[in-house]
């Protein structure tokens, strides 16, 4: 190995190339860019949950100063915004698409639904021409309930006659039904997974720019897939073949599911572009990022658990509401169900699962996967559940998990939940949370809180999930409309130096760095001489992009093997100048050797005498080294750990203060320990967000009451410890690296960890339960009600 | 934002005359507030006259048993005086507890008492303190000065000049805030002073800041954070909303009531 | 339209502004400083925080022609050419930073938190930051960027 390659190499924690320009104000987000002979564009939103629009004036508007263009949605005759995932009912029938127009075809269905849009010299005066816009509305009632909207009552989208989307269902449920029937004991819970902005803290934003000259659109937008939004907008929407779109993100600021959707406003914005011949700017205020990026989670469900005599699960029955919004976003349909009931084995072996998932349409901004993404839910409807069952039946909750988790040689593991696990260990990421969370002085420690006046409390969750998404064909089977596959080209340049573009897109995940490390690891050669290109169609061949904990696991994986495709060649390059054969070339440390003596070459020397090609053989040996792979995973990869959450709560206010926040995690293995911890701590920060302080509200009109941080509830730094992170590692059995993802682990584990901490606390109170979030009110209530 | 007429003004004459000339026009002190509320498009005045040149308006003095701060001194000046420390330490600690480091950079005290904000913290000090706001003027006692939600009994063009707290024999500040914007959901300043013992409530009422009369009457007789019980302030007139009801906030108004008294000593 | 002038990073900056432009526009737009954000229209996050005489602000909540004379300093103007300056440093090193969208504010109020208490214990830490608003990092390597830095800065 060479000098220095330790510091850089798989296991080190590498300082971040990113951070330079970063930290130093150079990042190009897309609002930093301006683009000549721009213009503005503001979009006149709804202000009504439901209405039919009567007729749109827009002639002030268009007389007003600075304005360029007002459209509506009669003048935007295209596709709708498409979903990307078809579910099937139980009864064989296709989930209703009602179509998602980009600007509202006669009627809204959402409060910030886009209604017209003004584009202008400047962003003031757009803005003040879209106030110009009088609009005629025939307010309608809001469909607000999940439940009731699903019973009928006003429809939202008349055309399909129901506002249920699709009523799906995974398992045998009469198996599960006759086997609580011969339960020992149930236990039944209700649960509301609450409903989550997702607050990337960059607003969302685009430009959009046409060139007559070549018929060619580029679009700049706040993306985590920019070949997903070509794909999508192109094909589906404005009917523009893919070499004339070209679709750009720059550094993106955190997307957490968010900027995975195509979006009407960069929509609107591409097709207007062509229409007024000038680049146009669209950047979201808070305020609307509120109102229009997808929201995430938002299910209502019950569920039972069955026990036998001696605590061993016998079955789970989960029957759930989700609510999609207004409309179909696009992987709205995927997450309740198979991101989401495919989970419910967990880590245990429940051996039959009926899951039912009614996915529902309502009058509110449009629901997608946000952080984890089905997952969550899932895992939290378990957690919390089966901690239910331990008070219920007199048990310990630790103890109860133990008995029924999955032994760490049963593996490959197939649930009853359509999924293989093929690899982890439960048992030992237990051992070491709680060895870490010095669960041992726990009883100490409460004992000194309870003499302060204050109750504390120890919850856990042994989590599994399902990421690395996805296997294509399995994605298929279950309804996907796209590959999820991904793609990576490793070119040398001549002196050895290698540029490596990549289809996934860094939005804070710390792509340029960990992937320099695979490649550099891989080729011998300094990580500096490395540069990762991503975010760009026109430069990089595909991608499906980031999320799901995919990057590394299927992303990082192409890089892998698009480098081992480099090396073969290089390798014949070798031969070919030192005159042996290609089986007799080893590769070592960056250099290539004949096997058994000292002549060698470097890689760079073979860089550049694949770029000198003067004698090579060109029947046999082509010139250049550029190679490419794309990758499709045999199988989901299956992180999974155990998190441990202690709180204190004051029963005088209500107020929750996490104390220690304990998370082991297997994630397979760790190419930069720095970015993997940086990972669960933000993921962890949002799970304790939505357990304890974020809630999206709407009033019964559909208004949405959390539309700024002036009442929702960011976590801060002085709501949160630091955390205790650490992992324990099993391999991926299906990528090369081992590899399993990290992205959603925290978002995923922690937050039944808190709720049943905070249960905990306040059961000798008499509480048995505490909704997320859980404010100092709820908890005060629950006290309260406990009492009473 | 609607554009406006920016005028700095070097001196209070100087303000009132501009804002008289003015269609429709706003003081700026520190901006914490107005500027969001320009933002929001929620006001939309035709000039905006900057207080920020006027050198009176700035400063911090305790001359015997009185603190004046004045109108455009920002908190974390109050904040960090030492004097205002020695003489009442609550109201130090009332101004390090105001929005965050940077909104206390640069937000005033007269700009938050003009605004009466009914979750804006200074209402109680002002009032548990019986401050006295002077104006180019007059001077108006501060149970006099809020008037009602967002209302003050300040005239058409009035500029404050500064506010004068009297030393209490003990004081204390509890804020319960709003877990979204760390706005006062309920804020209790409790002031023992020779004429009796004061208790300010803000963040709670339907009409801002209050007097909690009960409580008052119970401290004087003790003070202790035994005399405090939940029913001495109920739920009626209390302000109801998704992060508190109205009887939630009034057992909060007891909870911060009994912790400040305790930390008034 | 009024005419600002006012330092920026140490050289002189001017330029016509409608009344109504806000310090970070004229810092984005007409000197093209772009390391300052904009990620809240309520004043809350934090990413648009610059120092002003010294004093750490959000440039989102100032008129352009309030700073009229003032010293600004941006995320542009705190490393010193290569050589990041303390704060920017402890970031780096202790990965205090993911998307870096909220970066450039969280490191400028940072900054104003050491020069006032270079001694700050991690509770004075968190509660500076209740303006700071960050979604990636749960805050836990800020926090330690913070005291790797204040050791560094001469604390």
């Amino acid at each position: 190995m060479p000098d220095g390659a330790q510091e850089t190499g798989i296991g080190a924690s590498v300082r971040r190339f990113e951070d330079q320009r970063l930290l130093t104000g150079k990042g190009t987000y897309v609002d930093d860019i301006n683009r000549p002979g721009q213009t503005y564009a503001h979009i006149l939103r709804s202000p009504h949950a439901h209405a039919r629009i009567v007729s749109i004036d827009t002639s002030a508007a268009v007389a007003s100063p600075g304005v360029v263009a007002v459209f509506t949605g009669e003048d935007m005759q295209v596709g709708g915004l498409p979903c990307g995932w078809q579910i099937h009912s139980q009864d064989g029938s296709p989930m209703h698409e009602p179509p998602h127009p980009a600007l509202a075809q006669g009627k809204v269905r959402h409060v910030g639904d886009q209604v017209a849009v003004v584009i202008a010299e400047s962003a003031h005066e757009a803005r003040a021409g879209a106030e110009l816009i009088s609009v005629d509305y025939e307010v309608l009632p809001a469909v607000m309930d999940l439940k009731a909207a699903a019973a009928g009552g006003t429809l939202l989208h008349e055309e399909i006659g129901t506002n249920v989307c699709y009523d799906w269902g995974l398992g045998d449920e009469a198996a599960v039904d006759a086997a609580l029937a011969a339960s020992a004991h149930v236990t039944e819970i209700d649960i509301i997974n609450n409903r989550l902005i997702p607050n990337a803290i960059e607003p969302r934003a685009a430009i959009a720019e046409y060139n007559g000259a070549t018929s060619e659109y580029t679009l700049y937008t706040t993306t985590q897939n920019p070949h997903v939004i070509r794909l999508l907008m192109g094909a589906f929407v404005l009917s523009l073949p893919e070499h004339k779109l070209r679709v750009i993100a720059p550094d993106v600021g955190g997307g957490f599911g968010s900027k995975i959707f195509l979006y009407a406003e960069e929509t609107i914005i591409t097709w207007a572009s062509a229409r007024i011949g000038r680049p146009i700017k669209w950047t979201a205020e808070r305020s609307e990022s509120f109102m229009t990026d997808a929201h995430g989670r938002d299910h209502v469900t019950h569920a039972s658990l069955g026990l036998d005599a001696d605590g061993r699960f016998t079955a789970l029955k989960v029957q759930t509401h989700a609510n999609m919004g207004a409309y179909l976003s696009t992987f709205a349909t995927s997450v309740p169900t198979y991101l989401y009931a495919t989970l419910l084995a967990g880590v245990y072996t429940t051996p039959v699962i009926f899951a039912n998932t009614r996915a529902v349409f309502t009058s509110t901004v449009v629901v997608d996967a946000y952080r984890g993404a089905g997952r969550p839910e899932a895992t939290y409807l378990l957690e919390r559940i089966v901690s239910k069952a331990a008070r219920e039946t007199g048990r310990d909750p630790v103890e109860l998990r133990r008995l029924n988790m999955i032994q760490p040689d049963a593996f490959p593991y197939a649930t009853p939940v359509a999924l293989t696990y093929d690899s982890g260990n439960y048992q030992a990421t237990l051992d070491t949370a709680e060895r870490l969370a010095d669960v041992a002085g726990f009883a100490a420690r409460k004992a000194a809180s309870e003499a302060a006046g204050r109750k504390r409390g120890l919850g856990y969750s042994t989590y599994i999930e399902a990421c690395g998404i996805a296997p294509s064909a399995v994605a298929g089977q279950l309804g996907a409309r796209a590959g999820l596959f991904e793609s990576a080209e490793v070119r040398v340049h001549p002196t050895g130096s290698v540029t490596v573009f990549t289809g996934t897109h860094s939005h804070g995940q710390g792509h340029e760095t960990t992937f320099a490390q695979l490649v550099s690891d891989q080729l011998g050669i300094p990580i500096e001489s490395v540069e990762i290109s991503h975010g760009d169609t026109g430069n990089v061949q595909f991608g499906m992009g980031t999320y799901g904990s995919r990057s590394l696991a299927v992303g990082g994986e192409a890089i892998v093997r698009a480098t081992n495709k480099v090396i073969e060649k290089a390798r014949k390059i070798a031969a070919h100048i030192l005159e042996a054969s290609a089986e007799d070339i080893e590769f070592a440390d960056g250099s290539f050797t004949v096997a058994g003596t000292d002549r060698s070459m470097a890689f760079g020397e073979v860089a550049l005498a694949a770029y000198v090609p003067h004698n090579f053989p060109h029947d046999t040996l082509e010139p250049g080294l550029d190679e490419s792979a794309f990758f499709d995973p045999a199988n989901f990869t299956f992180p999974g750990g155990t998190h441990i959450c202690e709180v204190e709560v004051d029963p005088e206010t209500g107020v929750v203060e996490v104390k220690n926040f304990t998370a082991v995690d297997d994630v397979g293995r760790v190419i930069n320990p720095m970015i993997v911890a940086g990972q669960v701590h933000g993921g962890v920060a949002q799970g304790i967000g939505q357990a304890l302080l974020e809630g999206c509200v709407f009033d019964a009109e559909g208004q949405l009451l959390t539309g700024s941080y002036m009442d929702y509830t960011m976590p801060r730094a002085d709501n949160l410890p630091s955390f205790t992170v650490a992992t324990e590692t099993t391999l991926c059995a299906h990528n090369t690296l081992g590899v399993k993802g990290v992205g959603e682990v925290g978002a995923i584990g922690s937050p039944p960890a808190v709720i049943n901490a905070v249960v905990n606390a306040l059961s000798d109170l008499g509480v048995t339960d505490v909704s997320m979030p859980a404010t100092p009110q709820t908890v005060w209530r629950a006290i309260q009600d406990a009492r009473a | 934002m609607q554009d406006f007429s920016y005028r700095k003004a070097q001196s209070i004459a100087e303000a009132v005359d501009a804002m008289g000339d003015a269609d429709d026009g706003a003081f700026l002190a520190g901006g914490q507030t107005l500027l969001p509320t320009l933002k929001q498009r929620l006001a939309a005045p035709s000039d905006v006259v900057d207080l920020s040149g006027i050198a009176e308006l700035t400063g911090i003095s305790v001359s015997g048993d009185t603190v004046t701060v004045g109108a455009m001194t920002p908190h974390a000046a109050v904040a960090a005086s030492g004097a205002v420390r020695d003489a009442i330490p609550a109201l130090c600690d009332l101004a390090d507890g105001i929005g965050d480091p940077q909104v206390r950079n640069i937000g005033t005290i007269g700009g938050s008492i003009a605004n009466n904000d009914p979750a804006a913290d200074y209402p109680a000090a002002c009032v548990a303190l019986g401050a006295t706001i002077t104006t180019d003027r007059r001077e108006i006692a501060a149970d006099d000065f809020f008037t009602g939600l967002f209302e003050t009994a300040l005239e058409d063009n009035e500029v404050i000049v500064s506010v004068s707290f009297p030393k209490p024999q003990a004081a204390a500040y509890m804020k319960f805030p709003n877990p979204a914007s760390r706005y006062a959901l309920v804020g209790v300043f409790v002031a023992r002073t020779g004429g009796g013992v004061r208790v300010a409530v803000t963040g709670a009422g339907e009409d801002g800041v209050f007097r909690a009369g009960a409580m008052e009457a119970a401290l004087t007789s003790a003070f202790s954070p035994d005399s405090i019980s939940d029913g001495q302030v109920g739920g009626d007139g209390l302000m109801s909303d998704m992060h508190a009801g109205a009887d939630y906030r009034a057992h909060l108004v007891a909870v911060m009531a009994r912790r400040a008294v305790a930390a008034a000593g | 339209m009024p005419t600002v002038n006012m330092s920026v990073n140490g050289r002189p900056a001017s330029g016509e502004v409608e009344a109504r432009t806000l310090l970070v526009q004229f810092l984005r737009e007409t000197l093209r400083l772009t390391g300052t954000h904009v990620g809240c229209d309520t004043s809350q996050c934090g990413a648009c925080v610059v120092h002003v005489n010294g004093s750490s602000v959000k440039s989102c909540t100032m008129l352009a022609v309030q700073a009229e004379g003032a010293e600004v300093v941006t995320i542009e103007g705190l490393a010193d050419g290569d050589s990041l300056h303390p704060m920017q440093e402890a970031f780096r090193n202790n990965h205090g930073l993911q998307c870096g969208f909220c970066t450039p504010g969280m490191v400028m109020s940072a900054v104003d938190l050491v020069n006032r208490n270079p001694k700050a214990t991690e509770a004075e830490i968190r509660e500076w930051l209740e303006g700071n608003i960050c979604r990636c990092t749960g805050y836990h390597n800020i926090v330690k960027s913070i005291q790797e830095a204040a050791g560094n800065m001469g604390g």
